[in-house]
């Protein structure tokens, strides 16, 4: 064995031994998540046909061995538009909570460790973004700038930066008080070795459940705006607009409406799940320790 | 008189954490008499919660008894289903916790609470059970028994929630109550008060007690019988005087050795330069804005003077609340003194963090209480060790790799430990490593806030033994924060008495012992208790705070300690400022008294005793 290899093996046996201890619940979450992923990650190959490709007569087709989800309202392949689809979704809310997160616990952090002012002004400035309406203000910006992957992928960052600057920077504060941090300022560490090194890592879990709350509410917004119209345009589509499309299949209960919906479904709840078990499996790392 | 609890061959076991289950307590039998106090005694990890918790037929998540009879009156607990096990705790037997603050819900009165045991079995209508409450809280010598019912847990003070908490136990006229370590968060002054109303009540009630403490001066206040525990095992049985006088195993003569440490001789404490290490010249300090005369609203510290020699130690004493942990963090840097001066080598000293330079940080670090929360949870020992080491010294790699092997050797922990995490480690190892990461900066003076508190007495007398060495080794400076009298009395050259935020007594080692004390000083020292039976008995009762007692004090220059002060002078100490005299034996004392007035006022029967 190589010595690279040698860690990430260990990593792995690591990761294995995380998934055995989650309840089932969370084994649940955890395998819709990653079959998610998967979908977003390798499914345009997998793709039978083309996204836009009109390959039959029959609109909302049912089950059939060349159409294996059916055709949608102008008879294009579902299994195919829902493949592409899952990208967009799972990419954009990935990408915009990694964003959100990201921004957000790093302001937090440099809220904490700098002066009174600093950390005053920048709370303020979150709260009064935090009291805008999210779709009021996803709607009113689409509105004026048109609607594109770049700005979509903003304005769902925007949204969700203040509830996590929030969260983070209430654990931070507290963290901030730990004899540690104080022995490490006594020390004479400057602010960002305090910030990364002693806050951060003690704050990773919590953030971590914080991070999928986000990316649920994301992929939850995101359909949202596809379904008004207003996210991913045509003829490209995620999983919301998806289901906006094929609304004229509702009465006749289309494998091309039912498909999508469930595909949101599932992985809301999945993540949702997989959250719920996070915390207790912390406590119990914590218990150990 | 017949047995009110046997417990026989009590087996507990728990399941581990490879999950094989362990044996936690082994093969315990004792017996407590109708009306007598039985003591377990031991550090933590001897399982002497874990029993006392047994008696009520309760065993933590994960933990199970798992042989052996336990009887309480007529009852078979183990025999007992979880019902009939409900309808007995807080009835016929009831628990004492240690942290009586962390036991009452501070959303309701104290009175609801005390009678809910009461209540909730039925034995007592709500005016019975208050009426017998208010007799209870007279018996415990609570103030204002009628009315102390009708206010809520924070309007009390700590060593009266201990006592309230007693009521509570004993509404119901339980069997048996076990105390557990119901005096070890309280200071030495009111561990006094509440342990002579435990007594107090316990005797006249006839009670059945069992008593959960690692400190042995305590538990030979208090028990008739003490059972000694180490590993869940039990190491001697038998009356209160047989094993304080005549020990008969190894481990409890180590227990004994522990309670009274020995002094060590100060380093080379003759070098007296001409400018000492640190010098504070009226230290103000506190929290919220600085009000016009350069105080802060909340004045923590005031007007403090203290010099520390190049390689001496320094006592700092005083109760909770008293500003030492404050003091410790101002001279460290992290809170800003609104007045005074910090010399180091006779230079000044910012006061601010951010105009020290690396080298003033590094000659000053700062060792905080609780390992717990001092070490970060996420980095291994070797890099909360190895980050000073970086930091102050450029070292790098395998030079800073066996440094840190070198610390570890110096602190006596194996070189395994280095890639553990806290988490990993037992108390002790913990506040190990504490100490030898302010020691890999290689420092000139060590801030020691209560190192030894949170630890067992054997383990803490450890740590000492090894800070005693560094120092002479090292040719250290430590200033050495404490509540206990005795260590500070062992390790220090010279001890500084804090109390309210005022330095009220200064004084070389060699004086400390003898009177004339500042009266505050002798009522600290006539209550840390003796290592016999009947101390407790032979001690004066010590006046309660009074806060209606206290007169307005402007200025804020009067006397602190007046309101508790029992040798008073009315006139005097309300109206002036106290002043600080030198006495013949080298004491500087904050107070009216004169030397001979003092001298005659503490001639205490006990005081020869201890010296």
């Amino acid at each position: 064995m190589t010595q690279a290899a040698l860690p990430a093996a260990k990593r792995w046996s690591s990761a294995r031994a995380w998934a055995a201890g989650l309840p089932l619940s969370g084994k649940i979450g955890l395998a819709l998540v990653l079959f998610w992923l998967l979908v977003a990650l390798v499914g345009p190959v997998l793709a039978p046909y083309s996204t836009g490709a009109f390959v039959t007569y029959d609109v909302f087709e049912g089950s059939s061995p060349q159409h294996w989800l059916g055709s949608d309202y102008l008879g294009r392949d579902v299994l195919s538009r829902l493949l592409a689809g899952a990208r967009y979704t799972v990419g954009l809310a990935l990408v915009a909570s990694l964003l959100a997160v990201v921004t957000g616990t790093g302001l937090a952090l440099f809220a904490t460790v700098s002066g009174r002012w600093i950390d005053e002004s920048l709370s303020r400035f979150m709260d009064t973004l935090i009291s805008i309406p999210s779709r009021i203000f996803a709607l009113v910006l689409i509105a004026a700038f048109g609607s594109s992957l770049g700005l979509l992928l903003l304005i769902l960052a925007l949204t969700y930066v203040a509830g996590n600057y929030r969260i983070a920077r209430s654990l931070a504060v507290n963290l901030d008080k730990m004899d540690y941090v104080q022995v490490a300022r006594a020390r004479g560490e400057g602010r960002a070795y305090v910030a990364v090194t002693e806050i951060l890592p003690n704050m990773i879990h919590p953030l971590l459940a914080d991070f999928g709350l986000r990316f649920m509410f994301i992929v939850l917004l995101l359909s949202g705006l596809s379904f008004l119209g207003l996210g991913v345009q045509p003829p490209d589509a995620d999983l919301g607009s998806l289901v906006l499309e094929n609304l004229s299949g509702l009465p006749e209960g289309a494998l091309a409406i039912l498909m999508p919906a469930v595909a949101i479904a599932t992985l809301t709840v999945g993540v949702n799940l997989l959250i719920d078990a996070l915390p207790a499996r912390t406590r119990r790392m914590g218990g150990e320790g | 008189m017949a047995d009110q609890v046997q417990v026989n061959g009590l087996r507990i076991r728990a399941v581990g954490p490879q999950g094989c289950e362990i044996e936690i307590v082994r093969d315990v039998s004792f017996s407590i008499p109708k009306g007598t106090v039985l003591a377990l005694i031991g550090e933590s990890g001897s399982g002497k919660t874990t029993i006392a918790l047994s008696l009520m037929g309760y065993a933590r998540p994960g933990v199970r008894i798992a042989g052996g009879k336990i009887r309480v009156g007529d009852l078979d607990i183990r025999a007992l289903d979880a019902d009939s096990l409900a309808a007995i705790r807080g009835n016929r037997i009831a628990y004492i916790a240690q942290s009586a603050a962390a036991a009452f819900n501070p959303s309701l009165t104290i009175m609801r609470q005390v009678i809910e045991p009461a209540l909730i079995h039925g034995t007592a209508t709500k005016a019975d059970a208050e009426a017998k409450a208010v007799q209870l809280f007279r018996d415990l010598a609570l103030p204002n028994p009628e009315s102390i019912g009708s206010r809520y847990p924070h309007q009390v003070s700590g060593g009266q929630l201990q006592r309230l908490m007693a009521a509570m136990a004993l509404i119901a006229d339980p069997d048996l109550v076990i105390l557990d370590e119901p005096t070890t968060a309280l200071d030495v002054t009111t561990q006094i008060e509440v342990l002579r109303a435990f007594k107090e009540v316990v005797r006249e009630r006839l009670a059945t007690a069992l008593y959960v403490s690692h400190d042995l001066a305590v538990v030979a206040q208090i028990a008739d019988e003490v059972v000694v525990l180490q590993h869940g095992e039990m190491k001697e049985k038998g009356a209160i005087s047989q094993i304080l006088a005549a020990p008969g195993n190894d481990y409890t003569k180590t227990l004994l050795a522990a309670a009274r440490p020995a002094e060590r001789p100060g380093a080379s404490a003759a070098v007296s330069e001409a400018v000492p290490l640190l010098e504070i010249r009226g230290l103000a300090a506190g929290y919220g804005p600085i009000r016009t005369d350069g105080l802060p609203r909340t004045t923590i510290l005031k007007d403090i003077d203290l010099t520390i020699e190049r390689g001496s130690a320094l006592g700092v004493i005083g109760e909770s609340g008293s500003g030492k942990s404050t003091l410790a963090r101002a001279i460290a840097g992290l809170l800003e003194p609104t007045r005074g001066q910090l010399l180091l080598d006779g230079a000044p000293l910012p006061s601010r963090l951010t105009e020290r330079n690396r080298d003033q940080f590094r000659r000053i670090q700062i060792v905080f209480q609780n390992a717990d929360t001092a070490l970060n949870p996420s980095h291994s020992v070797a890099r909360i060790l190895g980050r000073p080491l970086e930091f102050y010294h450029g070292l790098s790699g395998p030079q800073k790799q066996a440094r840190i092997f070198q610390l570890l050797d110096l602190i006596r922990l194996p070189r395994s430990v280095a890639q553990r995490t806290p988490g990993e480690l037992s108390g002790g190892q913990k506040q190990r490593v504490n100490l030898a990461r302010a020691l890999a900066a290689e420092p000139d003076l060590i801030l020691c806030d209560e190192v030894t508190s949170a630890l067992d007495t054997v383990v803490g007398a450890a740590i000492l033994e090894l800070m005693a060495g560094l120092r002479k080794e090292l040719g250290l400076s430590i200033m050495f924060i404490s509540h206990d009298i005795s260590t500070v009395r062992a390790i220090c050259d010279e001890i500084a008495v804090l109390y309210s935020g005022r330095r009220v007594e200064r004084s070389p080692r060699a004086a400390f012992r003898t009177p004339p004390f500042h009266p505050y000083t002798d009522l600290l020292v006539a209550s840390v208790p003796e290592l016999r039976p009947g101390w407790l008995e032979e001690t004066a009762a010590a006046p309660g705070a009074s806060a209606e007692g206290s007169s307005p004090d402007p200025a804020g220059d009067l006397c602190v300690f007046r309101a508790r002060c029992p040798v008073c002078i009315g006139g005097i100490c309300d109206r002036l400022p106290p002043p600080l005299h030198r006495l013949i034996n080298g004491k500087d004392v904050l107070c009216h008294h004169t030397e001979e007035g003092l001298g005659r006022l503490q001639r205490h029967p006990t005081t020869g005793a201890a010296a």
